[in-house]
């Protein structure tokens, strides 16, 4: 019989085995299970039960305000994120280090500081609140708070994304767009856009998914007040506090299958364009 | 249309990597720019570009005064050591790229755009690779392709930085011989950097040698290979 050899970078099949099965052993236990369970749980008084906790006034307004901030959020940290990534990657400038302190700064600052941060600034004892009362302008425990907030913990993602990616792709081909004739915003539009958009999409939906699930920073400046100021998340912890815990399942269930949209969404776009990302990838 | 270069000096912060650069490229001539590692031959040729700014000097062509333009509206055929093609497209779509983004009164027709792609694809002797990409191709196929696409745009003048710094000696020679007749064909004014002294006197009309940001020496091959004007030229080039 002839002798298989390993190649230097191949491990043996006892190692693979007992790898995939730590993974698989882990994602199953962790992940799938609870979710499993919360589903089953969101449908213990049946589909007429979850339909009905669905359909609830209180929680079809969480929904739509959970979806409000993130409209508003996702496009804007977008274009922040590009507009940062751009700067950082292509121009040099004192403090550049220093500003990517800065964006990263939201991901090591607890949420619940972020929220209070805005307290303190649009507060009725805070900076600008008085101000902003007698011009009858609401910030605090209403859209513009619970948006701001959002803005804030979901801002290094598509940054933090793009910023490897476009340092790690230089300059060259800007350049040579240049010299080819094209305007700065043609060249944006042909040449950086195209290039980092796997990046960018994986940014944004990350962002996404971190706008709609946001919990800390939220509810310190949302002031709970039900079927208002409750996010989707705000309103499944009012629900459990409230014993409610099939209205609660349920609407969990919901962030859940948004969260889990997007992951489908994501797979289907490389599906869709597996060519494409594997010509990217390839040099 | 000659190209003139004159005491032309750029500082990287305080490191000065130009020191009044100067030379007279007469029109349709081709110019290798030859100097050791560091002696600022990318750096001249990026100011040529418009992609780097000098400090002081001046650089004239067709009468025009070239450091007040942008690198845009220059249009200089820019060919780089690392090729800096487009890799989201394909052959076609590069080589038509500077076509394309020109205004809309400016911008050739949809066929004829497809017919100069053709034509270019041939004259670099590539027929029939419209549809591939950059990663599909080797070194040698695709500096051809980034040399069609500096083409395309009907470039008055021809820079290139070290175009075959990648590819094994028998491809340079067959890309050189290339390029030179390329360069007779469409009339241009040529600047090609290389630290290959064979190539660089096999292939240009002018010769000029840096060292420190200066041009050491400059004119014909055989003159400056008979009559090194210093100690450092002809050591240069007797390695
Ligand atoms: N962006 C930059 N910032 C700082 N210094 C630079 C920069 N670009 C070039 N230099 C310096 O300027 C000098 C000239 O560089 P240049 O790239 O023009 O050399 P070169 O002749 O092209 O060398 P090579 O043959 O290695 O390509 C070098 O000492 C280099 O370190
Ligand atoms: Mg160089």
């Amino acid at each position: 019989m002839k002798k298989r050899y390993l190649k230097p970078t191949e491990d043996p099949l006892w190692l693979k085995l007992i790898l995939g099965a730590v993974t698989i052993g882990f994602i199953a236990v962790l992940l799938l299970l609870p979710l499993v369970l919360m589903f089953k749980e969101a449908l213990a008084n049946g589909l007429n039960g979850f339909w009905a906790s669905m359909t609830e006034p209180d929680a079809l307004a969480s929904v739509r305000l959970s979806l409000i901030a993130a409209a508003i959020a996702v496009p804007l940290n977008t274009v922040f994120g590009i507009a940062a990534a751009w700067a950082i990657a292509k121009y040099d400038f004192r403090g550049k280090t220093f500003l990517v302190t800065l964006i990263d700064l939201p991901f090591s600052v607890s949420p619940v500081v972020a929220g209070l941060i805005y307290v303190l600034v649009f507060g009725m004892q805070g900076w600008l609140g008085p101000t902003l009362a007698d011009h009858d302008v609401r910030i605090l425990f209403a859209l513009p708070g619970i948006v701001l907030v959002t803005i804030f913990v979901t801002f290094p993602f598509v940054a933090r994304e793009l910023i490897p990616l476009m340092v790690d792709q230089g300059r060259d081909e800007e350049e040579a767009a240049a010299t080819l004739g094209a305007s700065g915003f043609q060249t944006f539009l042909r040449v950086t856009l195209p290039n980092i958009k796997w990046g960018l999409l994986y940014g944004i939906l990350l962002c996404n998914a971190r706008a709609l699930g946001e919990f800390g920073a939220v509810s310190v400046v949302s002031g709970h007040i039900r079927g208002v100021t409750n996010t989707m998340p705000l309103h499944v912890q009012l629900l459990y506090d409230n014993y409610d815990y099939a209205g609660a399942f349920t609407v969990a269930a919901l962030l859940a299958m948004l969260a889990l949209l997007t992951l489908a969404l994501k797979s289907l776009l490389e599906w869709r364009y597996a060519d494409e990302l594997a010509a990217a990838h390839r040099r | 249309m000659s190209l003139t270069v004159d005491s032309v000096t750029k500082k990287f912060r305080r490191f000065p990597a130009l020191n009044g650069a100067s030379f007279v490229a007469p029109q349709g001539s081709f110019v290798s720019l030859l100097g050791p590692s560091g002696s600022g031959k990318t750096t001249l040729l990026r100011i040529l570009g418009g992609l780097e700014f000098a400090d002081s000097g001046s650089v004239r062509f067709a009468d025009l005064n070239w450091l007040d333009m942008p690198a845009r509206t220059r249009n200089p055929g820019f060919v780089f050591q690392q090729y800096a093609l487009f890799k989201h497209m394909t052959v076609a779509d590069n080589i038509a790229f500077g076509l394309k983004v020109r205004p809309r009164s400016k911008r050739p027709s949809k066929s004829e755009i497809q017919d100069r792609v053709k034509s270019l694809l041939d004259l670099v002797q590539l027929p029939g690779l419209e549809q591939r990409y950059p990663s599909q191709l080797s070194g040698g196929q695709r500096q051809r392709v980034a040399l069609a696409r500096a083409l395309a745009i009907e470039p008055r003048m021809l820079l290139l930085d070290e175009p075959f710094g990648a590819l094994d000696a028998k491809v340079r020679k067959e890309l050189r011989a290339d390029l030179r007749r390329i360069h007779d064909h469409a009339g241009v004014t040529t600047v090609f950097v290389t630290h290959d002294q064979e190539e660089a006197f096999a292939v240009a009309d002018l010769v000029a040698v840096m060292k420190d940001g200066r041009i050491e020496q400059y004119g014909a091959p055989a003159d400056v290979r008979r009559n090194p004007r210093t100690p450092f030229v002809s050591e240069f080039l007797s390695v």
